[in-house]
């Protein structure tokens, strides 16, 4: 039974399409905390109460009023009637079906709907997940909006441009998902630009801004369409692995871990739970990619850092190929700057 | 990164300590700077939890909010803040030296020079990190448009007399930390990721312990393991051993520790409040006291780590030799510094919410100015800064190999000599291409003429050789003598030693401005600050 994708695993994904380990882990549904604390390296993400009260609590604002204050963040002062379906059904599949039932009633009702936690499907690597956004709203006029409530600041009209960045394509991916719901509603259309929802300055009255996500939408969507498919990664593991994480042990799961190859770089730690674990095979293997995803791109063929320096020391490496000639000549220039200063004091 | 960098870097992974980026120091630092250390409340926007703040490091104040959501407490921390703020920025207003400026009449519209004050030094704040600098800019955000009672005595939540000031202050100190190579505000991860490579990536660096595990680990352990210890080490009640350099709390302590003592100290204020004898009246202030004293207590346990490890960064910068062109850029902010004093002196308004488009653009132009001079001047002050330039094909050392004089051809002929030099470095040269080398101090320009048949390249130097048909002595590089040159200007400033166009006064010919006074921020009970 494959878990909601929440928003961190869509970070990770979108930190990191590309690690297959992510993709398998999360395809499988594996509780990726639970499985890097067994494996010693558990993840530092925690949320404080306080934020979560306060978020619950922003939340409830937002949507407070039968949705009418929403309605008012996106311009609507008289919606007149706004409904709110009961998305409340039986497990994942039944929550699907039930949201994707109310958006076609609302898109013919010619009227406003508040879609309050709907339950979306999004066919990742060739496995559905689920996707669960804070709201989505229906206009009169068939158009469905994505809404994301954050409880960042907008401080004079403006946020962390970071944070609206994570947002922003966080709800790209609801957006694909939509789509593939309104492809099968007549006359619906799914908005490109989604309503960030966020406290005004220092205070918890809402503000909204329209964030255009098409950008976001598209590069997601070439990622997810570039992802191999778990299936075939999975096909070449070895026979009966599992990640079973209550009843392997921490031996057999770091090993069932270790045939998944990762793909470490240091943006995982922001977003995977795993970071701590990869990070250390990752410097076990002396990777370059350790240091930063774009420190390989100057380094040529040269993946360790070991052979880095072998190369820029003169040790190793054909002294024709471009890269290890620029080494050298970097390792020159520091060593006599170096050794100028040294003389000097 | 550039390559020098990354086999820096690679050089600290193999030996387990941090290596050297720079052989001076490129930031002024303060005889006595202010070091702040600040925490905020989870999931609120610039509700301070508290801080350690001074400029002794052994006398740190702490000052706590117990209950952030407490719209009189944090008022009351931040007038504790602007008592131990003002009085520093204050220290350094008096002091002053007389300086000339550069000045368009505005009625003849000539530039005349007119006697201005220049602040002898400037007030120097440091913060634990990049975090702690935007939250220097969001706690002036949130404080310069307060009212206080003495402003409008109808303002329904009245800040204390000296927080809106604090507020213009601590925006000016957020505002010039934009500005490459200034030195008012700055972050103890920025000034060590300056000077040294660590074996870790420039996202980890951000982490002031793990940073300061490989620049200066204990008993020579090896970086990554400290490292690794500053960033998840617990202690057996789950806490982090090395807190989170702010201003961000770790979860883990607010739900296990903060929350309750916060609680505690609620229940002890209701308590209080319903206390209806003597008696009962003083079991609570006794538990409202003790209640108080443990949050102290618990956030000073989180600030405590922070602020040994920022003055710890400070001696360690302080080893290093200043260089030689810091002076100069300091020279700005004392600037800066002097023009936002004489604008609170003047009675201006504080800083408007957004800059309007020229201010905008201007700040923004000033920014690129002041980037591309720092990278100069980075260069000229210390080798290894350069070798990376000279790597990257703009700056080369050269020895001269022969100088042929020569001259111009106009009535009075005046010097171009013409120097052949001898380089390993691969510079990208192009005909006229102009070069330069400092000379004393001063840029002498060049330009590059062709390469000789055995590839060396041929120079025509162009100015700095006096009025004379003959070169002024010392002025004309000599046979043997190794120079660096670079391909990039030395000094990109126009003009004299100005301040920039956003620190321009209305007193000082500034354009008074039209958005005259902003209109404080509406208060609702429900607001934070
Ligand atoms: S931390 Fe590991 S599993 Fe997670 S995305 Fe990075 S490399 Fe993949």
């Amino acid at each position: 039974m494959p878990r909601p994708l929440d928003a961190r695993a869509l970070a990770a994904l979108a930190a990191n399409p590309g690690c297959k380990r992510r993709a398998v882990l999360d395809g499988a549904g594996v509780d990726k905390s639970a499985l890097a604390a067994k494996l010693g390296s558990p993840a530092p993400f925690g949320q404080s109460q306080f934020a979560i009260v306060r978020g619950n609590s922003f939340e409830a604002k937002v949507k407070a009023d039968g949705g009418r204050e929403l309605l008012r963040l996106i311009g609507v002062e008289e919606p007149g009637e706004v409904s709110v379906p009961d998305l409340a059904a039986a497990g994942p599949e039944g929550r699907v079906a039930r949201t994707a039932l109310a958006l076609r009633e609302a898109t013919g009702a010619g009227a406003w709907t508040l879609l309050d936690h709907p339950l979306l499907a999004l066919e990742v690597a060739g496995s559905p997940v689920h996707l669960e956004p804070d709201a989505v709203v229906v206009h009169p006029d068939g158009g469905w909006t994505v809404v994301e409530i954050k409880s960042f600041p907008m401080i004079d009209g403006s946020a962390d441009a970071a944070k609206v960045g994570a947002a922003a394509r966080q709800a790209a991916v609801y957006v694909l998902a939509l789509e593939r719901v309104a492809a099968r509603t007549e006359g619906a259309r799914v908005a490109q630009s989604v309503l960030l929802v966020c406290p005004k300055d220092f205070s918890n009255v809402p503000t909204a801004s329209m964030v255009d996500v098409r950008k976001q939408r598209s590069v997601t969507r070439r990622q997810l369409a570039r992802l191999t498919r778990i299936d075939e990664i999975a096909r070449a593991l070895p026979e009966g692995i599992s990640f079973d994480v209550v009843e392997r042990t921490a031996e057999e799961l770091a090993a069932a871990v270790e045939c998944v190859p990762h793909q470490y770089a240091p943006e995982c730690l922001a977003a995977c739970e795993l970071a701590f674990h990869c990070r250390a095979r990752a410097r076990e293997a002396d990777a370059v990619e350790a240091l930063g995803r774009s420190v390989r791109g100057e380094l040529g063929g040269l993946t360790t850092v070991g052979a880095v320096l072998a190369a820029a020391r003169g040790e190793e490496g054909d002294p024709e190929d471009p890269a290890v000639a620029a080494l050298r000549r970097a390792r020159a220039l520091r060593e006599e700057a170096l050794a100028g200063v040294a003389a000097c004091r | 990164m550039s390559l020098i960098s990354t086999l820096a870097r690679m050089e600290a992974v193999e030996s387990g300590r941090a290596q050297p980026l720079a052989t001076v120091r490129h930031r002024r630092l303060s005889a006595r700077p202010l070091v702040l250390v600040p925490l905020t409340t989870a999931g609120e926007a610039g509700a301070p939890l508290g801080a350690l703040v001074g400029t002794d490091p052994e006398e740190p104040r702490l000052l706590v909010v117990p209950q952030p959501r407490d719209r009189d407490l944090r008022f009351a921390f931040l007038a504790d803040l602007a008592e131990e703020i003002l009085p520093y920025v204050d220290s350094f207003t008096d002091v002053v030296e007389a300086a000339e400026r550069n000045e368009v009449d505005p009625e003849t519209g000539k530039k005349v020079k007119v006697e201005v004050e220049l602040c002898a030094d400037a007030p120097q704040l440091i913060v634990p990190s990049r975090a702690g600098i935007e939250y220097v800019r969001l706690l002036g955000r949130s404080t310069r448009f307060r009212r206080t009672a003495e402003q409008d005595p109808e303002t329904p939540f009245p800040a204390p007399p000296r927080v809106p000031l604090l507020g213009r202050w601590l925006t000016h100190f957020g505002e010039r930390a934009r500005v490459p190579g200034s030195s008012l505000l700055l972050s103890a991860t920025d000034l060590l990721n300056r000077h040294w490579a660590t074996g870790q990536s420039s996202l980890e660096d951000q982490h002031l312990g793990a940073l300061l595990a490989w620049i200066a680990p204990c008993d020579g352990e090896p970086g990554a393991e400290a490292a690794l210890r500053a960033e998840v080490g617990r202690d057996a009640q789950g806490q982090l051993l090395c807190p989170p350099a702010g201003p961000a709390t770790d979860p883990a302590f607010d739900n296990k520790l903060l929350a309750p003592a916060i609680e505690r100290y609620d229940r002890a204020r209701q308590s209080l409040g319903a206390a209806e004898d003597g008696e009962s009246a003083d079991t609570g202030l006794a538990e409202l006291h003790g209640a108080e004293r443990e949050l102290r207590r618990l956030i000073a346990s989180q600030l405590k780590p922070t602020w040994h490890s920022v003055w710890r960064a400070i001696e360690l910068l302080r080893e290093l030799p200043e260089g030689a062109r810091v002076e100069d850029r300091w020279t700005r902010d004392r600037w800066s510094f002097t023009g936002h004093r004489d604008r609170i002196a003047a009675g201006e308004p504080p800083q408007p919410r957004r800059d309007d488009a020229v201010t905008a653009a201007s700040k923004l132009a000033a920014r690129e100015q002041a980037q591309g001079q720092l990278e100069a001047q980075e260069a000229l002050d210390d080798p290894l800064v350069m070798a990376g330039r000279r790597l990257a094909g703009e700056a080369f050392s050269a020895e001269v190999v022969e100088v042929t004089m020569a001259w111009t051809e106009s009535k009075r002929p005046a010097p171009r000599p013409l120097v052949t030099v001898r380089t390993d470095d691969r510079p990208h040269l192009a005909e006229k291409v102009k070069v330069y080398r400092s000379l004393d101090g001063k840029p002498q320009a060049a330009e590059f003429v062709r390469y000789e048949e055995d590839g060396s390249p041929l120079l025509r130097i162009l100015d700095r050789m006096g009025r004379s048909r003959e070169p002024a002595e010392g002025s004309v590089p000599e046979k043997g003598e190794r120079i660096v040159w670079t391909l990039f200007e030395h000094d990109q400033r126009v003009g004299p030693k100005l301040p920039d166009p956003e620190e321009t006064p209305w007193t000082h010919g500034g354009p008074p401005r039209a958005d005259a006074v902003e209109p404080p921020d509406a208060v609702t009970p429900e607001d934070l600050l």
